[in-house]
């Protein structure tokens, strides 16, 4: 029995071994076309035109706009209900906030993109009129909804680990409920509060569904939210709704596209891991 | 390649059943005749040490435990009274980092308990135990009991059904819960449940049953029916029991052992040892001066 | 100048919870918009019967879900299947089993820092996977058995985990009065672990699959099919054994669509009469969702009342 629940936990490494393989392997095979220097200094993004070209930052620019737009909503909105619900909520509303703002992560991602295409684009459209009907900002708002349960909910399970011992140390001394949480409690959470906030922003970079139906196609190199832009995973999935030979350019641009998604996807779980451990270190 | 091999070894180590990393004397390891004026003696501890990674619990404890007797170990918290109790029946081997010297003889088999070799299964068959917390099993009453033949290998359901009211009886507890066999032991008082786990104790019949304070989480009440049942097994078996209440020691057991910081102190007659203790630091312990 | 401090600290105390209690209503309400928003655009659809059984159509008016519910049921049940399969014995291993020690206790950490790890990547890369892996080297196409196998992948660390905090929650009294009789280790997790932990690990699985049910992006990307207006084969037949395998592999191997494909194709559709199909599709997805979650939350209470260590 041992073996088969060795092998079972195993095959876990096995996934991780194939997504590194499968993307090093079909990504080296588009590297060998297109150079890496082209894919990382070129400011073009053009894999359906005529003349192919291969620069990644318009994606990269799309994704880390949307991304910044989301974490604009969501760690203001975020840490005033972690500290609302920390410090100062009933146990009955916590009872029942806590599972709402769970489920703003479980619904489906493709619901969001419809309400947000369909919902929010047009209400934003009537306050900033030359919204266009593609654009960044309206994923960008929702996506910062979606992430709450890292910035508000992992904030607040990190207020809620500091010691009892040292909230009443900041009473004693006559502190207010709000100078205790935003000069001792927040600070001393620090570590908690931001990794979720990273992993909120990892979530909202490798989000698909919402930006590719809301953001548009279009890769384009800019920081206005109004405009149409593609995120690497709105490339990733125009281009698998096409038939596309095995081992074309376009279906090995897919995997450097993921490759890219990937460490960064990597780097911020491993910071924000790395900021988690930190934690129990401290109490 | 050094890498390698170690994957190898390791791969070995998972697939092939684990023989036994040898940490003990091997002189110990072969059947020591049994001499007459030994007869009544059920285990000898030799020079047992016993190791916590680096810490080192037990120094060199020799004792001889009687057979059919009740042994107590006293001592205080931390003293090592019940790392010693479960050396008995190896229940430090579920965690890592732990290491035998010395050796524990079993008799009339004259097996050393502490062998790497030693068959565990058959060892806590052997040796049953009753824990510090009443730890029934979230089923029936009746498959709790039942739980240990079943492990064991008896598959006919009336020696199950046999053997079961037998142990039930004997842990004094049948007339209470005969019409409720169905239902699971968590409904039971905390009394009941510690009375259920001896009675799952016995039903295969060990040689030896070892008791871990089993009366800590007790009302006075449900702990008086417990020290009577433990004076009435001794008929059938040889019994060692860790407690930090001194009076229970003294109304049960017939002889004591006083540890202190890993080591056996004091081993006697029972009333030796709260009446006339050899050593000082015994005495302080039984008058009350520490502990 | 000390009372208008304390004037101050009062005003904050009684100023934030408001502002605090605004911040959370916001957020209510934008899940109560959500969910209106698309029932009230989809009810035209959600109440007709006809939705549930059609085929997709070129025509929204004709256009049903009726392949992409069972397209969803059965990408699910292997999901579900192949989840448990490696999920549960990995949980198992890693809290049973595992020495953390030596060399194998490396590897016991790449193991659990690698769980930690899958569960951050983001979904689509499992699609990339899935793509190279199960649709192109081991050639098992654009079938249900590769989304399957997709989901079930996405679902496997939410299991892992579950599973392991289910086990982790049994007292180790338990365990050692199963030893002490005699047990041995694969007694004791057949006997006991296994079934005190079940409930919990039901509740990861009933929750990891409400997550996957919703997945849209990786099965794209694996080349699931918009417009498929047939049903897989039934592997059951009416003679005897009742159960044809040749069928059942045929049934695997077919091209799939699942909800969130069909609402994803909707959606992008210009015509207004397919959004609200979308929006129909949509909110059954969703109730599905909440349903599931509803239901998860529930077996957990249970479980935390029935074994109370």
């Amino acid at each position: 029995m041992l073996a088969v629940f060795f092998t079972a936990g195993f095959i876990t490494i096995f996934i991780t071994v194939g997504i590194v393989y499968v993307l090093l392997s079909d990504a080296f095979k588009f590297f060998q076309v297109v150079s890496l220097k082209e894919f990382l200094t070129q400011k073009e993004w053009t894999p359906v035109f005529a003349t192919k070209k291969f620069g990644i930052w318009p994606l990269v620019a799309g994704t880390f706009l949307i991304a910044a737009i989301a974490m604009v909503v969501s760690i203001p909105l975020g840490l005033l209900i972690a500290i609302y619900l920390s410090e100062y909520a009933s146990v009955r509303v916590k009872e029942i906030a806590k599972p709402i703002i769970e489920f703003l992560e479980a619904v489906p991602t493709v619901v969001y993109g419809y309400f947000t295409l369909l919902f929010v684009t047009p209400i934003l459209q009537k306050i900033i009129p030359n919204l266009e009907a593609f654009n960044s900002l309206a994923p960008g708002i929702v996506l910062g909804f979606m992430i709450l349960p890292y910035t508000a909910s992992m904030a607040e399970d990190a207020m809620k680990g500091v010691p009892q011992r040292i909230r009443e140390a900041s009473y004693a001394l006559g502190a207010t409920k709000l100078r205790t949480a935003t000069h001792i409690i927040l600070p001393a959470a620090v570590s908690g509060v931001v990794a979720g906030f990273i992993l909120g922003a990892s979530r909202a970079i490798g989000e698909t569904m919402v930006v590719a139906i809301a953001a548009g196609m279009y890769p384009n190199l800019t920081l206005d939210p109004r405009e149409p832009i593609q995120t690497m995973t709105g490339y990733i999935v125009q281009v698998a709704l096409g038939d596309l030979p095995y081992g074309s350019i376009e279906y090995l641009s897919i995997f450097a596209v993921g490759l890219a998604l990937f460490i960064i996807a990597f780097v911020f779980n491993s910071i924000a891991l790395w900021l988690r451990s930190r934690i129990r270190e401290i109490y | 390649m050094v890498a390698v091999s170690s994957l190898i070894g390791t791969i070995k180590d998972i697939f092939i059943k684990r023989e036994s990393s040898n940490r003990i004397d091997k002189s110990f390891t072969n059947p020591i005749s049994i001499r007459k004026n030994e007869e009544d003696i059920k285990i000898e501890v030799k020079d047992l040490s016993f190791y916590y990674g680096k810490f080192r619990a037990l120094k060199n404890i020799n004792v001889k435990i009687p057979a059919k007797k009740i042994t107590a170990l006293i001592g205080p918290s931390g003293c090592g009274k019940t790392t010693l109790l479960r050396c008995f029946n190896r229940m430090h081997d579920l965690y890592p980092g732990f290491k035998y010297e010395g050796a524990i003889i079993l008799y009339p088999d004259g097996i050393n308990i502490v062998d790497m070799k030693v068959d565990l299964l058959d060892l806590r068959r052997k040796i049953g135990m009753v824990f510090q917390k009443p730890n029934p099993f979230p089923k029936s009453v009746y498959e709790n009991v039942a739980y240990g033949l079943r492990v064991n290998g008896v598959k006919n359901k009336k020696i199950i059904q046999e053997k079961v009211e037998w142990a039930l009886r004997s842990a004094g507890l049948w007339e209470e819960v005969k019409d409720r066999l169905n239902t699971n032991a968590y409904n039971l008082s905390g009394g009941q449940q510690q009375r259920l786990c001896i009675a799952r104790a016995i039903a295969i019949e060990p040689e030896i049953l070892l008791f871990d304070e089993p009366t800590s989480a007790l009302d006075p009440i449900s702990t008086g029916k417990i020290e009577e049942l433990i004076i009435e097994l001794k008929e059938k078996l040889t019994i060692i029991i860790v407690t930090h209440n001194l009076q229970q020691a003294a109304r049960v057991s017939d002889y004591t052992g006083f540890m202190y910081l890993g080591e056996l102190v004091e081993f006697n007659r029972t009333d030796k040892i709260f009446t006339n203790p050899q050593n000082k630091l015994t005495e302080d312990y039984v008058t009350g001066r520490f502990g | 100048m000390s009372k208008d401090r304390k004037k101050n600290s009062l005003k904050s105390d009684i100023i934030y919870p408001i502002v605090g209690f605004i911040a959370l209503l916001l957020v209510i309400s934008f899940m109560i918009t959500l969910v209106l928003d698309i029932f009230i655009d989809g009810f035209e659809k959600l109440k007709d019967p006809s939705f549930y059984i059609s085929y997709p159509s070129r025509f929204p008016e004709k256009a049903g879900i009726l392949s992409g519910w069972v397209g969803t049921l059965l990408v699910m049940l292997g999901a579900i299947f192949w989840s448990l399969l490696i999920g549960i014995p990995a949980g198992i291993y890693l809290e049973e089993y595992a020495k953390k020690r030596g060399f194998l206790g490396k590897i016991e950490t790449i193991i659990e820092v690698n769980i930690n790890n899958l569960a951050a990547v983001p979904s689509i890369i499992y699609g990339l996977l899935a793509l190279g892996i199960f649709v192109y080297r081991f050639k098992f196409g654009e079938s249900i058995l590769t989304a399957g196998l997709t989901l079930s992948i996405l679902m496997l660390p939410v299991i892992v985990v579950n599973t392991r905090e289910a086990i982790r929650r049994i007292p180790r009294d338990i365990r050692e009065g199963a030893y002490a009789v005699g047990a041995t280790k694969w007694d004791t997790v057949r006997d006991h672990i296994l079934p005190y932990s079940l409930g919990g690990i039901l509740t990861g699985l009933i929750i990891a699959a409400s997550r996957a049910i919703g997945e849209t992006a990786p099965l794209i990307t694996i080349g699931a099919l918009t417009f498929i207006a047939f049903l897989p084969p039934s592997p059951f037949t009416t003679e005897f054994p009742f159960l044809s395998y040749e069928r059942a592999l045929e049934a695997l191997m077919s091209p799939f669509t699942v909800l969130p494909i069909q609402i994803f194709n909707w959606v992008s559709r210009p015509q207004a009469a397919f959004q609200i199909n979308a929006a129909a599709a949509g909110f059954i997805l969703l109730v599905l969702t909440v349903l599931m979650n509803a239901l998860a939350y529930y077996l957990r209470q249970k479980v935390r009342r029935k074994y109370i260590w």
